[in-house]
C-alpha cells in the first residue's frame, strides 16, 4: 500500500509538468496584455513598455516558462502581477473557503444522494423512485446561477431565513485557526459563530450539492439495481437475513465502487468549479479568484492555481483508489 | 466494524446538521417577531443601529478594490474607497467639476502661467497622527515620478522614461504651509487635474513604514479612516472625528463585494446593504417601483461616438457626407439599446462639465435632407463604407454590435452600404488608432473634468497621429487647434468657457463624429439614505450622506 502511494505521488511530477505547460500556453495564447490590464486603457505605450520590462513579459516564452517552473521547484508560486502579493498567501486565504464549501456540499450530496439512490433501487418503479429520479433529472439540468438566485430570493428576500452571502456576519467574532469556519468555531467552542457560519453555508452548499447529488443518486440506483439481481443477494434473502442488513451490508457495499468513483470525480470538479456558486453567493473562494485572474491576465496566479487544483484533483483520485480497498477487499493496490 | 463506525459518524453528523438548522430557524423566527418593521434581521449593522447611536453604511459593488493607493490604480472600485480616505489639494464641487479648496485654501498663478503657489491648511493631521505640511505634498509628488506604476501621474502630466516628472519641473515647499509648482509650459487644466482622486496626499510616515505593503494600509487625511480589508469580501472604514471638513454623519462605511448583479440587488431588497452600483437593466424598473428604494442617476462624464475617418480617401473626407450621416441616423431609436441609461449626445463632452455648449443644436433625424446632402456631394447613387466596432460592451456603449447593426439598417435608407467589422477590444483599439476604418465606434470617460480632456484629447490635430491616435476621426482643423491651444494656456476661467463653447460649434459644423450618448449609470439606494449625491467622476466621498 505504502509503495503504491509513493508511486502515485511520484507520478504527480509528469502530471504537474503537463498541466503547467498547458496552463502556460493557454494563458499566453489568449489575446490580451497584462500590462494593459494593470495600467488601464489610458496608459501610454512607454508606461506599458516599462511595466512589461519590469514583469519580464518581453522574455521569450521558453524563458518565462523556465523561470516559472524554476520557482515552482523551490516551492515559490511567484507573486500576483496585479496585487503584487505572493500567490501562495493569496491562495492560502481562499482555499479553505472553497474546501469548506465543497466538503459541506459533498456531505449533503453523498448523504442524500446515496440514500435516495438506495431507496429508489429497492423500491424500483415506486412513487419514491419516480419522484426522486425525476428530481435527479431536474437536478442535473439545473443551471446553478438560476437556482442560486431563486434561493436567495426565496430564503433571504421573501422569507428572510438565511443570509444571502458571505461566510460570516460582520459582528461575529471568530478566532481563525484552520480558516474552515465550522471547524474553527468548534475548536474554539464558539456556538454563535458555528450557527452563523452554518447558516451562511447552507444556501451555497445546497446549490453546489444539487448536481453531484443528482448524479450520485442516479449512479447509486443503477449500481444497486444491478447488485440486487446477483445470486448472493437472493441467497442472503433466502437464508432469512433482515432486509435492511441485506441492502446495506451486502448490496450497498458491492454497489459502492462506481458510486465512489463518481464521488471522487465530482469532488475534484467542485474544488475547481465552484465558480458560479462562489460568484452568486459572494463566497470568497478560489474559483472566483482564478476567474478574476484569467480576466486580468494575471499569469502567475492562473498558472499556480491551476497547478494546485490539478494536484488536489490527483490526490482526491488517489484517496478514492485507496477507499476502493476498504469497500472491496479483493482489490489489491500493489 | 469499520463500516459501522462510518455510518455512525455520518448519522451523527446528519443529526447535528438538522439540530443546527432547527436552532437557526428558531433564532430567526424570534428576531423577526421582535423586530417586525425591519427587514434587517441578518445583518450586523441593523443590530448596531438598534443598540445605540452608531450607524453603518454598507455599499455593495461587483468587484473588490485592487489597491488602496490611489496613485497606482486605474480601477473605479479602488478610487471609490480611496476617495473616502484621502484628500487632494483642491477638490471638485459636490455636483460638478468646478474646483473648490480642500487641503489648499487658496492659490495664485504667475503671469506666465508657469508658477502655481498654493496656501495649505495648517490644521490638518493624517490618520496616523502626523501633521500635514508642505513637505508632505513635495514628498508625494516626488514619489509619483518614481516609476511607471504611478499611472495617472505619467498620463496626466506627460511623464516618460526620459522626463519622469513631466510638465511639473519642480515642486517646492516655499513655507511650512505653502507649496510652489513650477511647470515647463502653461497648463490651464492643471487645477482640475490636481483635484483628481489619484493625486490624494498620503502620509509619508505610513509609506515609509509599510513599504511595499502600503497599499493595504492606506493613511490619508480624509473623512474616513481605513480599518480592515478582507480581500474579495469587504473593506471597512470608520469616521474621522477630527476631519477638517464636513465630519461624516455615519460612523462606519463598509464596501462589500457581491459579484453577481442580480444577487447584489436582492441583498439590497433584503436590507443587508444600503446602496449598490452596477444594476441589471431589468432591475431598474423594479427598484423604482419599490417603496423602500430610490434610483439615483450619476451625471455622465463620458461620451460614446461614431468617428468618421476624415483622413482616408473616400466619401467621408467631404463634410456634407458626414453631416448627411448625422442626419440619417435616428438617435432616439439607437438609444433604446442603452436600456434606459443613455442620454443623447450632441457635443463631444458631457453636460456635467463646465464649458458645455447647450446652444448647439443637434442635427436631428431627417432622411430627406440627408439624401439631398449626399446628392450634392455626388453620392446620391450610394456608397460603401466600413464601420468598425468592438465586440464587448463598454460603459458608454452597452451593446456595440446591435448599435452597429441598427446604424447599418438606417443608413440603407439613404443608399449607404455599411460593412460591419467587429474586433475584440485590443484589436479594435489598434485598428482604429491606425486609421484602418471609415467609421468606428469608440468612447471616452473623462479624467479631470476639464473640457480640454475631451476636446483636445479626442479632436485636436495634435492627437491625430496614426498609430497612437486619440482623435480617430483624424480630424484636423487649424482654427479649432488654435482655440484649444489658447484655452490650454488661458488662465481666466470665463475666457476658457467662451473658447470651449466656440470649439464645440466648430466641431458640430464639421461633423467629424456622430456623437451617440452620455451614459448615466444608476445607483440603487435605500430611501433611508439621504444626501447621496453622485459625482460625475464616478465616486464621491460619503461624509455628506445621512441615514434616517
Amino acid at each position: 500500500m505504502l509503495n503504491y502511494i509513493i508511486r502515485r505521488l511520484v507520478s504527480l511530477i509528469p502530471v504537474i509538468i503537463g498541466v503547467s505547460i498547458i496552463a502556460f500556453s493557454l494563458m499566453h495564447l489568449v489575446p490580451g496584455d497584462p500590462a494593459r490590464s494593470i495600467l488601464g486603457e489610458k496608459a501610454t505605450e512607454a508606461q506599458l513598455e516599462m511595466l512589461r520590462e519590469e514583469l519580464n513579459l518581453n522574455d521569450p516564452y521558453i524563458v518565462q516558462y523556465g523561470n516559472f517552473m524554476g520557482k515552482i521547484a523551490t516551492g515559490d508560486l511567484g507573486d500576483s502581477i496585479k496585487s503584487k502579493e505572493s500567490v501562495a498567501s493569496e491562495i492560502g486565504g481562499r482555499l479553505p473557503a472553497t474546501i469548506e464549501l465543497t466538503l459541506f456540499a459533498m456531505t449533503i450530496a453523498v448523504v442524500i444522494g446515496v440514500l435516495a439512490g438506495v431507496i429508489a433501487a429497492v423500491k424500483q418503479y415506486s412513487w419514491f423512485d419516480n419522484l426522486s429520479m425525476s428530481g435527479a433529472l431536474f437536478g442535473v439540468s439545473m443551471p446553478i446561477f438560476w437556482l442560486g438566485l431563486m434561493m436567495i430570493w426565496l430564503f433571504s428576500v421573501e422569507l428572510n431565513w438565511l443570509p444571502p452571502s458571505g461566510r460570516l456576519s460582520n459582528d461575529i467574532e471568530l478566532t481563525k485557526i484552520t480558516n474552515l469556519y465550522l471547524v474553527d468555531s468548534i475548536l474554539t467552542l464558539n456556538g454563535t459563530a458555528f450557527i452563523d457560519a452554518f447558516r451562511h453555508l447552507l444556501m451555497p452548499g445546497l446549490a453546489l450539492a444539487t448536481i453531484p447529488m443528482a448524479i450520485i443518486a442516479r449512479m447509486t440506483r443503477s449500481s444497486m439495481l444491478e447488485v440486487m439481481k446477483q445470486d448472493y443477494i437472493r441467497t442472503a434473502n433466502a437464508k432469512g437475513l433482515a432486509g435492511r442488513l441485506v441492502i446495506f451490508q451486502h448490496a450497498l457495499k458491492n454497489a459502492s465502487l462506481p458510486v465512489l468513483t463518481v464521488i471522487g470525480l465530482q469532488f475534484g470538479f467542485l474544488l475547481g468549479g465552484a465558480v458560479l456558486t462562489e460568484t452568486i453567493f459572494s463566497w470568497p473562494g478560489v474559483g472566483r479568484y482564478v476567474v478574476d485572474a484569467i480576466l486580468s491576465r494575471d499569469y502567475p496566479v492562473v498558472q499556480s492555481t491551476i497547478l494546485i487544483i490539478a494536484i488536489i484533483f490527483v490526490l482526491v483520485n488517489l484517496i478514492t483508489d485507496i477507499l476502493y480497498t476498504l469497500f472491496d477487499p479483493r482489490i489489491k493496490l500493489d | 466494524m469499520k463500516k459501522k463506525a462510518l455510518w455512525m459518524l455520518l448519522t451523527v453528523f446528519t443529526l447535528l446538521v438538522l439540530v443546527v438548522a432547527g436552532c437557526s430557524n428558531n433564532d430567526e423566527a424570534n428576531s423577526e417577531g421582535e423586530d417586525s418593521n425591519s427587514q434587517d434581521t441578518t445583518d450586523s449593522e441593523s443590530a448596531e443601529e438598534g443598540s445605540g447611536g452608531s450607524s453603518t453604511f454598507v455599499f455593495g459593488r461587483g468587484a473588490d478594490s485592487e489597491q488602496l493607493d490611489p496613485s497606482k490604480v486605474t480601477d473605479g472600485e479602488s478610487i471609490y474607497v480611496t476617495n473616502q480616505i484621502y484628500d487632494t489639494l483642491v477638490r471638485y464641487e459636490q455636483e460638478g467639476t468646478e474646483v473648490v479648496p480642500a487641503l489648499a485654501t487658496e492659490w495664485d498663478t504667475s503671469d506666465d502661467g508657469l508658477e502655481w503657489t498654493f496656501q495649505l491648511r495648517d490644521d490638518v493631521t493624517f490618520h496616523d497622527g502626523t501633521d500635514f505640511t508642505a513637505e508632505d505634498v513635495v514628498f508625494n509628488f516626488e514619489r509619483w515620478t518614481e516609476g511607471a506604476e504611478y499611472v495617472y501621474y505619467g498620463y496626466m502630466f506627460g511623464a516618460s522614461d526620459e522626463n519622469p516628472s513631466g510638465i511639473i519641473e519642480n515642486v517646492e515647499a516655499t513655507g511650512d504651509y505653502e507649496v510652489t509648482f513650477t511647470l515647463s509650459e502653461p497648463n490651464a487644466p492643471f487645477l482640475n487635474t490636481l483635484a483628481m482622486p489619484p493625486f490624494g496626499i498620503a502620509s509619508p510616515d505610513a509609506i515609509e513604514e509599510h513599504g511595499d505593503d502600503y497599499f493595504k494600509n492606506p493613511v490619508g487625511t480624509g473623512p474616513f479612516i481605513f480599518e480592515e480589508w478582507k480581500q474579495d469580501d469587504s473593506i471597512t472604514l470608520s469616521k474621522n472625528e477630527d476631519y477638517f471638513g464636513e465630519t461624516a454623519k455615519v460612523d462606519t462605511v463598509i464596501f462589500r463585494v457581491i459579484p453577481d448583479n442580480g444577487a447584489r440587488f436582492m441583498e439590497l431588497q433584503s436590507g443587508s446593504i444600503d446602496a449598490m452600483n452596477g444594476m441589471n437593466p431589468q432591475d431598474i424598473q423594479q427598484a423604482e417601483d419599490d417603496e423602500a428604494l430610490q434610483i439615483i442617476r450619476r451625471p455622465s462624464m463620458n461620451v460614446s461616438y461614431m468617428a468618421m475617418n476624415t483622413d482616408k480617401e473616400g466619401p467621408l473626407k467631404d463634410k456634407k457626407v458626414r453631416q448627411a450621416i448625422n442626419l440619417a441616423i435616428d438617435k432616439e431609436k439607437l438609444l433604446s439599446l442603452f436600456e434606459g441609461i443613455g442620454k443623447p449626445a450632441k457635443n463631444p463632452m458631457p453636460p456635467s462639465l463646465w464649458g458645455y455648449n447647450d446652444d448647439v443644436e443637434d442635427y436631428g433625424y431627417d432622411v430627406e435632407e440627408a439624401k439631398s446632402l449626399l446628392a450634392e456631394a455626388g453620392y446620391g447613387d450610394g456608397m460603401s463604407i466600413t464601420l468598425y466596432t468592438m465586440s464587448n460592451p463598454r460603459p458608454y456603449l452597452p451593446q456595440p454590435k446591435f448599435a452597429a447593426q441598427a446604424i447599418q439598417e438606417m443608413l440603407k435608407e439613404v443608399n449607404v452600404d455599411v460593412e460591419i467589422v467587429e474586433n475584440e477590444w485590443d484589436s479594435h483599439l489598434s485598428a482604429t488608432e491606425n486609421g484602418d476604418h471609415d467609421m468606428a465606434f469608440l468612447g471616452w470617460t473623462g479624467d479631470n473634468g476639464d473640457p480640454d480632456n475631451f476636446l483636445y484629447v479626442l479632436l485636436d490635430k495634435d492627437n491625430a497621429k496614426k498609430g497612437s491616435a486619440g482623435n480617430i476621426a483624424f480630424y484636423k482643423n487649424d482654427e479649432l487647434h488654435d482655440i484649444l491651444k489658447q484655452a490650454q494656456t488661458e488662465l481666466d476661467q470665463e475666457k476658457r468657457v467662451g473658447l470651449y463653447e466656440e470649439a464645440q460649434e466648430i466641431i458640430h459644423e464639421d461633423a467629424p463624429w456622430f456623437p451617440i450618448a452620455h451614459t448615466t449609470p444608476p445607483l440603487a439606494v435605500k430611501k433611508e439614505v439621504q444626501n447621496y449625491i453622485p459625482h460625475p467622476t464616478g465616486s464621491e466621498p460619503f461624509n455628506y450622506l445621512e441615514l434616517n
